[in-house]
């Protein structure tokens, strides 16, 4: 397990934050800390402080923690167990201990903002992989957290249900407000949602900063992915072309090269 | 040479997963297996090494009916690096993982010391020979798990999602290597939904979509296929869509990857001049 080091950052509600850096570099241990499983499951040195929505997580349990920080993870097969979709959605909200008309409310608000109602009585195992990760997200945003950490939530997706379940994500954050750290190796589908940028490595923050900011040679060189049309204007940069403003997105691209192409 | 003749596939009790496959993959190929979540790329796969045996239809490998074969005689042969490296890990440390296979194909101690040893190297992999496989990180356990397959030296590998949980750089090793294994004469096959990595290693594109071939072509070709790969799920990569929103100033659609689409645009703009 990687080790991390003189982590100090300041998450404000709202916000949607991109975690990215070379693998191993401490992205999972840190979701793990924000939820609490390190220090309370996973042992370790843990020094320093932690405050997820005012709680110190060496204070609360990761069960308590789990009702203000969801966590969703990269292989929606490992988070869902139940017969079916209603069901295992109800679990968390089941068991903060809440009334069943609330617990009821809850449900089917989450399965309606996730957009899988009509699956809710299926068993998971005969969703698709876009679908069993719409129902993880679902659990979680049952617990109505303010915070959701999701580790590589599209890894395990086709294309098309990796590009649906960011728009999902991207929703609860613009919509409901629900503060996002997701943790991704490709920058390309993501940059779009992202407005901050925490690049790791080695265990600390190297970057921190919008998609723009960060994008940068330094980036480069500890070899994160940066998004293919930003290569391919550095690289334009490197021929001797000149541009206000490097792209971070296919459309951002398009409208400079279509400008000059024009001219 | 893979073959398959109307291969079909179903799990007792449930319907088709693979329904009618013809396919060639000739030695030394290099191809990559797409295709929407539950397509049937893994249960295709598995049928490569007699893991699974057609309901219908014949898988030969190497001129061989897989039901005239075993696993263990065909896992010799095909090498299948599975998508979840906890399925397939199991030894107390990397190198006793390592030397596992070897030593049921009953190598001698110091081949297996050395085939090892070399493995670890090639994939950097050696700082981590005695630790733990389940304390690395996941993009390193898949590595452990790439080794664990190559360390035999199988002359046909399909690699299940083998980029996944990988960061740039490990992509950018893990294409160069897959470029070099066949380049040495492997037959290399990979499953994944990468569409950026396929975009810049070019092979041949097998498409599968509810348990049929619904493509099969090169990379360029199959990338800029708007309606094949919508009916695959699948998207442009990143430049693919860039390229196709610029196609009406003269830009090529099949400069799919940085280094094309820069000579691309750049020879644009020089006529400009």
């Amino acid at each position: 397990m990687s080790s991390i080091q003189d982590i100090s950052i300041t998450v404000s509600p709202g916000e949607f934050v991109v975690l990215t850096g070379p693998s191993g570099c401490g992205k999972t241990t840190i979701c793990r800390c924000l939820n609490g499983l390190i220090p309370n499951f996973y042992s370790g040195d843990f020094i320093g402080e932690l405050l997820v929505d005012g709680m110190n997580v060496k204070d609360h349990t990761t069960a308590e923690l789990a009702a203000h920080v969801g966590m969703v993870f990269q292989n929606p097969e490992n988070q869902l167990f139940s017969l079916s979709v209603e069901r295992d959605v109800a679990f968390g909200p089941e068991n903060l201990g809440l009334a069943r008309e609330e617990t009821r409310k809850r449900v089917d608000w989450a399965l309606d903002v996730t957009g899988i109602t009509d699956l809710k009585d299926k068993p998971p195992y005969e969703l698709s992989g876009g679908q069993q990760q719409r129902a993880a997200i679902a659990g979680v945003l049952a617990m109505q957290p303010k915070v959701m950490i999701l580790d590589e939530p599209t890894s395990f997706l086709d294309p098309k249900s990796a590009l649906e379940i960011l728009e999902v994500i991207s929703d609860l954050n613009e919509r409901l407000g629900i503060t996002i750290i997701l943790v991704e190796h490709r920058l390309d589908i993501v940059s779009k949602h992202a407005n901050r940028v925490i690049v790791m490595d080695s265990g600390r923050i190297v970057l921190d900063g919008t998609p723009r900011d960060v994008y940068g040679e330094h980036a480069r060189l500890i070899g994160i992915g940066l998004p293919r049309v930003t290569t391919l204007f550095n690289l334009l940069q490197r021929d001797g072309f000149e541009f206000p403003q490097t792209p971070t997105t296919v459309d951002a691209a398009a409208d400079v090269l279509r400008k000059m192409l024009s001219r | 040479m893979i073959e398959t003749k109307g291969l079909k596939f179903a799990y007792p009790g449930y319907s088709e997963v693979l329904r009618g496959i013809d396919l060639t993959i000739n030695d030394r190929e290099f191809v990559a297996i797409m295709g929407e979540n539950g397509a049937g790329k893994t249960t295709l796969v598995k049928t490569f090494n007699g893991l699974l045996m057609p309901t219908a239809g014949t898988v030969r490998v190497d001129g061989v009916d897989t039901r005239d074969s075993s696993v263990a005689r065909l896992s010799r042969d095909v090498g299948l690096v599975f998508q979840n490296p906890d399925h397939q890990l199991f030894s107390e440390t990397v190198r006793e993982e390592l030397a596992f296979s070897l030593r049921n194909f009953g190598y001698k101690e110091d081949t297996i010391e050395r085939r090892v040893a070399t493995i670890l190297e090639t994939l950097d992999l050696a700082r981590y020979a005695e630790s733990s496989p389940f304390v690395l990180s996941g993009g390193e356990r898949k590595r452990v798990a790439l080794a664990a397959v190559l360390v035999w030296n199988p002359k046909h590998i399909i690699l299940d999602e083998p980029t996944i949980g990988q960061d740039y750089q490990q992509k950018d090793r893990l294409r160069n290597f897959i470029i070099q294994l066949n380049a040495q004469g492997k037959t290399v096959i990979i499953i994944t939904h990468d569409v950026e990595f396929v975009a810049e290693c070019k092979p041949r594109i097998i498409l599968l979509s509810k348990g049929l071939v619904i493509g099969d072509r090169p990379a360029e070709d199959l990338l800029t296929d708007g309606q094949l790969l919508e009916k695959a799920s699948l998207t442009r990569p990143q430049i693919g869509q860039l390229m196709h929103q610029l196609r009406d100033f003269g830009l090529p659609e099949r400069a799919i990857d940085v280094y094309s689409a820069e000579q691309a645009i750049l020879q644009a703009l020089r006529r400009k001049r």
